[in-house]
């Protein structure tokens, strides 16, 4: 019945969320961060969709759909940062905000 | 045939998250990361989630990739960004994601001509879905509901011209 592996399926969201990982790590634009949150969060989506189509439930999607919010609500807030961000400092260098003080 | 499907499909993805990530300009990255979205969708597909399918490619690939075009496009101010855009319309930019998105498209048409089943797992359509969302996760939708709000003060804030920058106090 089932013709996709569940293994394959969990191994290309783990691939994917290593990517994104990958991503946060080593870029340092602000921009380039949060697309690869995106990436991240994502990746856990799709574990959550084939685990529920693996056992046939729809918690899967709902799960999917409440990353989903957390995506957008994330997305608004980061974006607004990064913007004070770039209006501050004049770049979206996330290392040029190291200096916390007050 | 879903197999192979599902492995181009994955290949696309996996594909393009290397390109985003590796991509110096942030518009050249955001390209891949629309298409590794699309192809996730497409996985989504494949695996039976069709409402979840539908979902990633409108508010993922569309909402929420509307918003990073805005702030990207945002900081981009002056009379260097005629010249920009100029670079940014060469036809190798562009031609790599529109390669990977024909691949897609092809998949997709494949499955329509074919006789459209090409899911393969257990199907969970959006009336299960929406039984199970308002049934015993009634709770989570109202959590949601409260993060949406915290992130559009949060966001109305944030997104103010300019916060009054208060100077650190050096007491004494």
């Amino acid at each position: 019945m089932n013709g996709i592996p569940m293994e394959f399926g969990l191994l290309l969201s783990a691939v994917l969320f290593v990517l994104g990982l990958i991503g946060v790590m080593v870029r340092r634009n602000l921009i380039m961060i949060l697309m690869s949150l995106e990436v991240m969060l994502n990746a856990t989506g799709l574990a959550f969709i084939v685990a529920g189509s693996r056992w046939g439930q729809a918690d899967g999607q709902i799960m999917f759909l409440l990353i989903l919010t957390l995506a957008a609500a994330e997305v608004g807030v980061g974006l607004g940062l990064a913007l004070q961000i770039f209006h501050r400092f004049n770049t979206l260098d996330a290392d040029s905000v190291n200096e916390m003080q007050g | 045939m879903e197999l192979i499907l599902f492995y181009l499909t994955s290949a696309v993805a996996i594909l393009a998250t290397v390109m985003m990530i590796t991509r110096l300009n942030a518009v050249h990255g955001l390209l891949y990361l629309i298409l590794s979205l699309l192809a996730v969708g497409v996985i989504f597909f494949l695996l039976g989630a069709h409402f979840a399918a539908v979902l990633e490619v409108i508010i993922y690939a569309g909402a929420i990739m509307v918003l990073f075009v805005f702030v990207i496009m945002m900081l981009n101010q002056g009379q260097k960004t005629i010249n920009q855009e100029r670079d940014w319309l060469q036809p190798g930019i562009w031609i790599w994601p529109s390669l990977l998105a024909l691949v897609l498209l092809v998949e997709m048409v494949m499955v329509v001509v074919l006789g459209g089943n090409a899911e393969t797992g257990h199907i969970v359509n959006s009336k299960q879905v929406g039984i199970a969302l308002y049934g015993p996760y009634l709770l989570a939708v109202e959590l949601a509901s409260m993060l949406l709000l915290a992130g559009l003060v949060g966001a109305y804030h944030l997104g103010k011209p300019m916060l009054k920058v208060t100077r650190p106090r050096r007491d004494s």
